[in-house]
């Protein structure tokens, strides 16, 4: 185990939960049961008022602090989950959780079908953002919290906070939106049919039933990671990480050795380590779900219709070089409640770390906000 | 509490819904909450006003005014603030329209480049005015569009807008006593009071 700081949780695992009541979901296929993995950081405190939810984004899970036991890395949100850390677990009793359809322990493509005996692969039910509301709310039920002190989430997270607010309006006070989108924009939706072409023109892929055939479509998802990792970066801040830096080769005259750059070997890299160990269906059908949110869709199409049934109070940040969820849509966010007459603030925090940049640690702007915001949460908390 | 953000509050209606552009720390929307129960929101871009809003309670949204105010409804709001602002502004007149267009009534407060001390260290030291209102050198000074009382009377007349209250304000001797008599000579502060 590395050493770890003190305002570390320290080691930490997972706990499945089983839920044997049928789950109907938004496309009408009902699960008959279903698992979820969760983690949970702090304690919950004696009128229960102090539970925070993690939603994760689209390759996360429910590891989001802490280490594992043998692990060097922690957690994806340790930066920002922990003792002392703007979602205070001194303070917070803190719940993340693995999504249906995620391949980290809950119910999704890699389990068993119970109708064939074998992997669900790509006949894994279709879902929706209020999927995962749903059967979160069933998981606060399980563990008897009645209302969130609050919903937190970043990317494709942040639209789970959202859809919280308007689906279970009294069961959340406060709602933390982070580098977020009330819909895609075509942009996006194009780059995620890019990945996911990636992903079913892999021969590997075998129809989504590889795990059936004993393959795994390893290129076709290093690709699609690939394709997504560059649009959760900055032009600048790549640059100034890889520059055109040479990993090998050169270009000296006379030489004929292979060329490699920096930016390269990392993408072929990050690619790699992803492709062994997160599902294709999984990430198909995660970006699927990304592509389909639309907060307004029943709600006449305006989002101040939409958030006039939300009760909780909000927070809406986003980061200036964010490409794939840039601050414009964070801002029709924030707008959008102040016409609903919603208690807000919206921050535009200057970063060059891309879409990625809500998990990146050591930024003092973003790190205060997020702070002074959970300690308002945390004064609610009896 | 400044005096301009005093008379301010006689002005705002109990229960208004307010817009407070370049509301800095959110001082004057925290106090209007308190003795008139108002709906507030305000726009700021100093990082630091942010926090301290954020650190209030006080609905704030990081804008740059300067890009307008094309993201608010029309008549959205009862009463759009806009205190010692007005002069930082790159295009007074537009965000001027904006807040009459997003409000139904505006309140506008400013320096008035028209005092006398102003007007004594041009007129006399050849120089552009730097004091304790005005404390910043003319090529560091955010304050790039100055106006006089009579200024800015005379664009509210050109917009069409409808001038409903004037007050003027000086917290220093011989303008306290003579602000009155001479308001474009002696007045430190205005505070206006405007409809569409």
């Amino acid at each position: 185990m590395p050493l770890t700081d003190s305002n570390s949780v320290g080691l930490v695992s997972p706990v499945k939960i089983r839920f044997s009541e049928p789950f109907t979901l938004a496309c009408g296929h009902i699960l008959p049961e279903y698992d979820l993995m969760i983690e949970t950081y702090g304690t919950l405190n004696a009128d229960k008022s102090n539970a925070v939810l993690i939603c994760h984004a689209l390759s996360g899970n429910q590891h989001a602090a802490g280490f594992y036991e043998g692990d060097e890395k922690p957690g994806w949100w340790d930066a920002y989950i922990g003792p002392g850390k703007a979602i205070d677990t001194t303070v917070f009793y803190v719940v993340a959780v693995n999504n249906i359809g995620g391949c980290h322990g809950s119910t999704g493509p890699t389990s068993i079908n119970p109708n064939t005996g074998k992997p669900w692969g790509s006949d894994f039910p279709p879902l929706r953002v209020r999927d995962w509301v749903h059967t979160q709310a069933k998981l606060a039920d399980h563990l008897g919290i009645q209302q969130w002190a609050a919903v937190v989430g970043g990317s494709l997270g942040g639209m789970q906070a959202m859809r919280w607010a308007l689906e279970y309006p009294e069961r959340l006070r406060h709602c933390v939106v982070i580098a977020s989108a009330m819909q895609l924009t075509a942009q996006n939706i194009a780059f995620n049919q890019t990945a996911r072409e990636a992903i079913m023109s892999d021969p590997e892929f075998k129809g989504g039933h590889y795990l059936s055939h004993n393959t795994l479509p390893e290129s076709g998802l290093s690709v699609a990671r690939m394709i997504g990792h560059i649009t959760y970066l900055s032009d600048n801040g790549m640059g100034e990480k890889f520059g055109r830096e040479l990993r090998s080769g050169s270009f000296e005259q006379g030489s004929d050795i292979p060329v490699e750059f920096q930016i390269e070997s990392y993408l072929r890299y990050q690619g790699s380590k992803f492709s062994k160990a997160f599902d294709a269906n999984t990430y198909i059908l995660m970006t699927r779900a990304l592509d389909y949110f639309d907060l307004a869709r029943e709600y006449h199409g305006d989002p101040v219709e939409a958030f006039k049934h939300a009760q909780c109070d909000f927070a809406v940040m986003a980061f200036d070089s964010d490409w794939r969820f840039a601050p414009e849509r964070s801002r029709e966010i924030a707008t959008a409640l102040l016409h609903a007459d919603k208690n807000v603030f919206y921050a535009e925090i200057e970063s060059p770390y891309g879409h990625d940049a809500f998990l990146v640690p050591n930024q003092p702007r973003y790190e205060a906000l997020f702070s002074s915001y959970m300690q308002k949460v945390a004064s609610t908390c009896a | 509490m400044r005096i301009d953000q005093k008379i301010i509050e006689n002005w705002i209606k109990p229960n208004a819904r307010v817009l407070d552009l370049g509301c800095g720390d959110g001082s004057l929307l925290s106090h209007l909450t308190r003795t008139k129960n108002i709906r507030g929101y305000g726009l700021e871009i100093s990082e630091q006003g942010i926090l301290a809003c954020v650190q209030k309670g006080i609905n704030v949204l990081e804008q740059n005014l300067d890009g307008g105010l094309n993201n608010f409804a029309d008549q959205s709001f009862d009463t759009v603030i806009m205190s010692q602002v007005l002069q930082t502004m790159h295009y007074p007149d537009k965000v001027l329209a904006e807040m009459m267009r997003v409000g139904r009534e505006a309140i506008v407060t400013f320096p008035n480049f028209g005092h006398w001390r102003a007007r004594w260290h041009l007129a006399v030291g050849g120089k552009m005015p730097v004091s304790d209102l005005l404390p910043y050198e003319w090529y560091n000074t955010p304050n790039i569009h100055f106006c006089t009382f009579k200024d800015f009377e005379v664009l509210c007349k050109q917009l069409n807008f409808q001038v409903i209250d004037r007050q003027v304000a000086a917290e220093t001797a011989p303008g306290k006593w003579l602000h009155p008599l001479r308001p474009n000579l002696f007045g430190e502060t205005a505070i206006y009071r405007i409809r569409g």
